[in-house]
């Protein structure tokens, strides 16, 4: 199992349009991919689990990835990250 | 009896369309998501698992045909939305409660209705209002899964089958997107104003339109009779043999005068003894220009730029600016085109996440239009260069609205001078020398116009918040709404002091307001020497006609009568005496 404490950069937030972003990415891989907020544990692979979170612009979410290709899960996930899902930061 | 029985019932709305048509009611109803409790055998569970995965298929099949259809209609970015909707549907968190309650032995149209009530009620707990409005997003989808479940079709606009008026709540770009056009006859919503989406559909139809009726769809069933009267706002209902006759004749003789103004198009606008002024059109987006082209405009003279921030959740960027503007200069050339730089409130941008402005008391003297881009320069910088792009591609003009003193002006050009020094470093092309004109629609402004005309290339008049600015109305307000008078003597001597001084700097003074558009004041404001009138599109014609009727002395001398008046009976006095010179 991989880890990685990953943060909203962007201005807006994890809206609909990153959150279509982060399960389209993880619905690429086969690992089992959850992202944990406070007490709430949700699958990287549910839009509406996502857009539950709402988590704004400084919020830090944990992911999780359990499976054959969970390194290049993380690291992809990382990637939209910090790049702000391409976004105004 | 039940009100649809009586005959001749008058509704009163908003005239957002002009014209008159006959004929009845398609209505036009969002269908409600509706909760259809069944228990299902042990050994048919297996079916009903079977039917839900068919209507996901067949959703699934719909929501790509939305994608296409938005994203031809209203650009890729738009079409996200039904990539949002695609993963609600295929939400491993919503299939798994469904499957699991249908398991338990409920019927699949009771199983989504749980599961999605049980998400919806889990987002009403979000503390964030846009994530919380996200469940609107998921009860789509569920309502469209429940469709295909009972076999039932949506009613779209695609299915009416013979000519109809449209009666609905509200429409949006997704319902008119399937509208078969040659079966809409007229418009009449519930809510809606002008410069609707409604408004500027059947504007562009040419077809008329009443909105703002408050609650027409409840009090109107499928084909019911009923008469839209878009030149004065109302819809009749149940319209008896008599008042339908009266209004079919009234359609007649409309028919007969477009047919005949129709033959305008290509002349010019001329008076009779020679001189010419221009005729523009005002426009929302570039769907538009075909009506615009169609009805003889020789210019757009308002492209109010705002439809690209109120129809999305982000801000539009450099590369949408660009393609919007030069699609429509270069269907426009070589005709001018004059982009209006955003005349938004600040209620509007902080939808879009940009900041957070509270609610103020006063928007219309608050932080909107110029105001709001200097406030927030990238965002104006953002859509200068845009415009700036756009204007090798044709004759391309910027105006700012809403200007109240002349640091405004150096301001925003300051601006506009850094955007095109970035674009210069990125190597894109621009008219260096692109005119920038102001609008004038503040009396503070119109008062010191000379000033202001030496610090840009042209002027604008913005009737409409000119009058209600300077007469302290607000003409929506139905109370003081009979204050709100374009022929007030404060007024037409602004109008002059603002045209002179135009004219004194060498610049030329144009109308974008309601004024320009309205025939009874041509001759006023032709005598008063504007050079360019801009209006509405199904206008031009009418207004041409008015134009190629007199001479430039006899409007001269109507507007120096007019001039003299002090007083209400003093200015009807002066028309009279003209109409029936």
């Amino acid at each position: 199992m991989t880890e990685k404490k990953l943060k909203v950069i962007n201005k807006l937030g994890l809206h609909a349009r990153p959150a279509s972003m982060v399960v389209q990415s993880a619905m690429k891989f086969q690992s089992t991919i959850t992202i944990v907020k406070d007490e709430y544990t949700i699958d990287a692979k549910s839009i509406m689990g996502l857009m539950m979170l709402a988590a704004a612009n400084g919020t830090e979410l944990l992911f999780r990835a359990d499976g054959v290709d969970e390194h290049e899960a993380i690291s992809k996930m990382e990637e939209i990250f910090n790049n702000g899902f391409g976004e105004e930061i | 009896m039940t009100p649809s029985d009586k005959t001749n019932i008058i509704l009163t709305g908003v005239p957002a369309s002009p014209g008159v048509a006959i004929g009845k009611v398609f209505l036009f109803e969002d269908d409600e998501l509706v909760l259809i409790e069944k228990t299902i055998p042990k050994n048919k569970i297996k079916d009903e698992i079977t039917r839900l995965n068919q209507a996901i298929v067949k959703t699934k099949a719909e929501l790509q045909e939305n994608q296409a259809e938005l994203s031809k209609m209203l650009g890729k970015n738009y079409a996200k939305i039904a990539d949002a909707h695609m993963l609600i549907l295929n939400d491993p968190m919503l299939n798994k409660d469904t499957v699991a309650l249908i398991n338990e032995g409920n019927s699949a149209e009771f199983a989504i209705y749980k599961a999605t009530e049980k998400i919806t009620k889990a987002f009403d707990l979000i503390d964030d209002e846009y994530f919380r409005e996200r469940k609107h997003d998921i009860i789509d989808v569920a309502k469209k899964l429940m469709r295909h479940l009972l076999g039932k079709q949506k009613k779209t606009l695609a299915d009416l089958d013979s000519e109809s008026i449209v009666v609905s709540k509200n429409l949006t770009p997704a319902d008119t997107v399937s509208m078969r056009e040659v079966m809409v006859r007229g418009f009449a919503t519930d809510t809606g104003g002008k410069t609707s989406h409604t408004a500027l559909v059947a504007q562009s139809l040419e077809i008329p339109a009443v909105v703002g009726l408050k609650n027409i769809t409840s009090q109107v069933s499928h084909g019911m009779s009923i008469i839209v009267d878009g030149n004065q706002g109302i819809v009749i209902l149940n319209p008896s043999k008599e008042t339908q006759e009266n209004y079919k004749r009234e359609h007649d003789i409309q028919a007969a005068t477009q047919k005949n103004l129709e033959k305008l198009k290509d002349l010019p606008a001329t008076t009779i003894d020679g001189k010419e002024v221009v005729l523009g059109a005002n426009i929302e987006n570039p769907d538009e220009v075909r009506s615009v082209l169609k009805h003889g405009a020789n210019g757009i003279g308002l492209y109010r730029s705002e439809f690209m921030y109120l129809t999305r959740k982000t801000l539009p960027t450099e590369e949408e600016h660009f393609s919007n503007y030069s699609k429509v200069a270069k269907m426009m050339m070589p005709y001018e085109v004059i982009i209006r730089t955003i005349d938004l409130g600040g209620d509007k941008i902080s939808k879009l996440g940009l900041m957070n402005i509270g609610q103020e008391a006063n928007p219309f003297m608050g932080l909107r239009a110029i105001r709001l881009c200097l406030k927030y320069p990238d965002l104006f910088k953002t859509q200068l260069k845009g415009i700036l792009r756009a204007s090798v591609t044709g004759n391309v003009k910027i105006m700012y609205p809403m200007i109240s003193q002349i640091e405004e002006i150096r301001q925003a050009n300051d601006i506009l001078n850094q955007a095109k020094i970035e674009l210069r470093k990125e190597g894109k092309k621009f008219d260096e020398n692109i005119q920038v004109g102001a609008m004038v629609e503040v009396p503070s402004v119109a008062v010191v116009a000379d000033i202001i005309a030496k610090e840009v290339d042209f002027l604008s008049i913005g009737t409409n918040d000119l009058i209600q600015y300077t007469m302290a109305v607000d003409r929506v307000n139905e109370d003081v709404a009979f204050l709100y008078d374009p022929l007030h003597p404060a007024i037409l001597r602004l109008l002059k002091t603002i045209i002179d001084a135009g004219h004194n700097a060498g610049k030329s003074v144009g109308m974008c307001g309601e004024m320009a558009g309205s025939p009874e004041f041509s001759i006023a404001l032709l005598g008063l020497g504007l050079d360019e009138f801009s209006m509405s599109a199904i206008q031009i014609p009418k207004i041409k006609n008015v134009i190629r009727s007199v001479s430039m002395k006899e409007a001269k001398n109507l507007a120096n009568e007019l001039l003299k008046c002090s007083d209400r009976a003093a200015i009807s006095g002066v028309i009279k005496k003209f109409k029936y010179r």
